[in-house]
């Protein structure tokens, strides 16, 4: 383009079709970006919507939302019972994820022999990240609600979830432990600290916020999970769980069942059901980025 | 650890009286002042097929500064981590020959090279700060090893040795790695002094920092060799002959070439090959 200006010194190489190709792939890539983002704000538009009807049109309270059980009657059914139900299961999760992923972490990154073994390992965990959360409802019903007889209590959804997460645990974890430099290591044994004091000592505390962070998001995944609820029986219950051996439901299978329901009071409650899953997701999604804002400069 | 420090007194390697009871250790040492402390003998060293080291044998003299030059790859490095046993970490590395810390081998079953390091300390190239505290950098070593009265006396005196308490005193619970570069390497020797070792390894200790911070830890370590035994490998022969009491000069191949009185080394050095190398014909 300013090609032609100068004649003599650069006038002989015309790149005016190459720029264009350069514009039109960068219009391209940016439309491919925006397309996600798009949709996203569609879906909360389309969600905000139904849950600003269901505010004004039906009545709901979210007062009520908040403190009452699910039940037949669209009037009288809240969120409560699905909320503790949710946060149960998270928690029960993320104690039996968390320990046996961090710690199939910190064997394979620190102690594991570069072995055929060890490499096999490692791809079955790439395998199992891969596997339908369906399969782990399944494995869960099949081995728990059945074969031991527990029937649809808590621990078996939360069994299904740590199943399903434990592999993301596990892979994130190895990142963070990755991501120590050797020096560190190398300083801790120069002092004389064996193996384990180094790991406990020196790797463990600077790997942590990404740990953490891992965690978080792998939660942040699982919460929303319904398929493996739904498998292991966690539908059709109203009442709130006391312990992880009671009945229950979780937000994303009361909003399933919810949204099933041919009255249109049930879809708004449905409606409110998901911003307010949506609201601890996005909550837990911030506290997992604030962390590895918060760290990321550190080591 | 337990099984070398059940080993008994006979063993020096093992036994901790001699760093717990700090006193009567620097008493004994100050009445032998040049014995030797570590002794190689023979030592050769492999990376899977490929010899780093051939059969060196050096004796290191205690409470002075060995300074160990050489080209790159010359194996000088690969020799100071074998002191400590340090290239245990790496699975390839095979080390034959002995090298005798107070007459013990420490390649001997019944070393356990925890307890070797904590006798005999290290620094290193780049300065590796812990992500922790400046206090818990310097106390890491006394943590680990379970020596925790006095903490507060032996942290501000394991910085003061090491020139850095002065710049720190007042930010003792910031994080080390805040310090500045020359800041860092001397807390990463006060870590190494604070559990009162007997050697330091020191790896190319200033060649990551700028010429003041440079002077600074070369003065550090001319102070160090009152209290320890310092080996230090540098690239640079002015720095050799500035601070060291001995010099060991490894060529290309991993070979011992010449080991001497610094001042012999690099006046009226024995071999064309040294001489070569000190006025700077090659490497």
């Amino acid at each position: 383009m300013s090609t032609d200006t100068d004649e003599g010194l650069f006038g002989d190489i015309d790149l005016g079709w190459e720029h264009t190709k350069n514009k039109l792939f960068l219009g391209l890539i940016f439309a491919a970006s925006m397309f996600g983002v798009v949709m996203l704000a569609l879906l909360l538009l389309d969600v905000a919507h139904t849950f600003y009807v269901g505010l004004t049109e039906f009545n709901i309270s979210l007062v009520q939302f908040f403190t009452v059980d699910g039940s037949r009657r669209p009037e009288l059914a809240g969120f409560r019972g699905a909320i503790i139900a949710s946060v149960m299961l998270m928690l029960f999760t993320a104690i039996l994820a968390f320990f046996i992923g961090l710690g199939t972490a910190v064997y394979l990154e620190e102690y594991a022999p570069d072995t055929r073994i060890t490499r096999l390992l490692e791809a079955n965990l790439a395998n199992l990240a891969g596997v339908p959360s369906i399969v782990y409802g399944l494995l869960a019903l099949a081995a728990l609600v059945n074969g031991i007889g527990t029937g649809p209590i808590l621990i078996a959804g939360s069994v299904a979830l740590a199943l399903l997460v434990m592999p993301i645990i596990i892979v994130s974890s190895q990142e963070a432990l990755r991501a120590v430099p050797d020096s560190v290591r190398n300083g801790s044994y120069a002092t004389g600290a064996t193996k384990w004091q180094t790991i406990k000592e020196v790797v463990l505390p600077a790997a942590m916020p990404g740990i953490l962070t891992g965690t978080i998001l792998a939660l942040a995944r699982a919460i929303g999970e319904t398929a493996p609820l739904l498998m292991v029986g966690a539908l059709f219950t109203n009442r709130m769980p006391f312990g992880p051996l009671d009945r229950f439901s979780g937000m994303p299978t009361q909003i399933y069942g919810w949204a099933a329901e041919p009255s249109q009071h049930f879809i708004h409650l449905a409606g409110v059901g998901i911003v307010v899953l949506l609201s601890i997701l996005l909550t837990m999604n911030g506290v997992a980025i604030y962390l590895r804002n918060k760290y990321e400069t550190e080591v | 650890m337990t099984s070398a420090d059940d080993s008994g007194t006979a063993d020096p390697v093992g036994s901790t009286e001699s760093v717990v009871d700090t006193s009567s250790g620097l008493s004994d040492r100050a009445t032998t002042r040049s014995d030797t402390i570590v002794e190689a003998k023979g030592v050769d060293v492999f990376y899977g097929e490929d010899q780093a080291l051939q059969d060196i044998s050096m004796e290191i003299p205690e409470k002075q500064v060995t300074a160990m030059i050489g080209p790159s790859g010359c194996g000088k490095s690969t020799f100071l981590r074998c002191i400590n046993r340090m290239n245990d970490q790496i699975d390839v590395c095979r080390v034959d020959g002995e090298i005798e810390f107070r007459g013990k081998n420490i390649y001997d079953d019944d070393v356990d090279p925890v307890v070797l390091r904590r006798r005999i300390g290290m620094v290193f190239q780049q300065p590796n700060p812990f992500p922790k505290s400046i206090y818990d950098n310097v106390a890491y070593g006394l943590k680990i090893q379970g020596k925790t009265e006095d903490m507060d006396q032996k942290v501000e005196n394991a910085l003061k040795g090491a020139a850095l308490w002065d710049e720190v005193k007042d930010k003792l619970h910031t994080s080390g790695l805040d310090l500045s570069g020359g800041q860092q390497q001397r807390l990463c020797i006060a870590r190494a002094i604070a559990v009162d070792p007997q050697v330091i390894l020191m790896d190319e200790p200033a060649s990551a920092l700028d010429p003041i911070a440079t002077a600074q830890i070369e003065d550090l370590i001319e102070e160090l060799s009152r209290d320890f035994t310092v080996v230090i490998v540098t690239h640079n022969m002015q720095q050799a002959a500035r601070i060291s009491d001995k010099t060991a000069v490894f060529l290309t191949g991993g070979e011992l070439v010449e080991f001497d009185d610094t001042n012999r080394i690099f006046e009226n050095p024995q071999s064309q090959r040294v001489e070569d190398y000190i006025t700077g014909k090659f490497g």
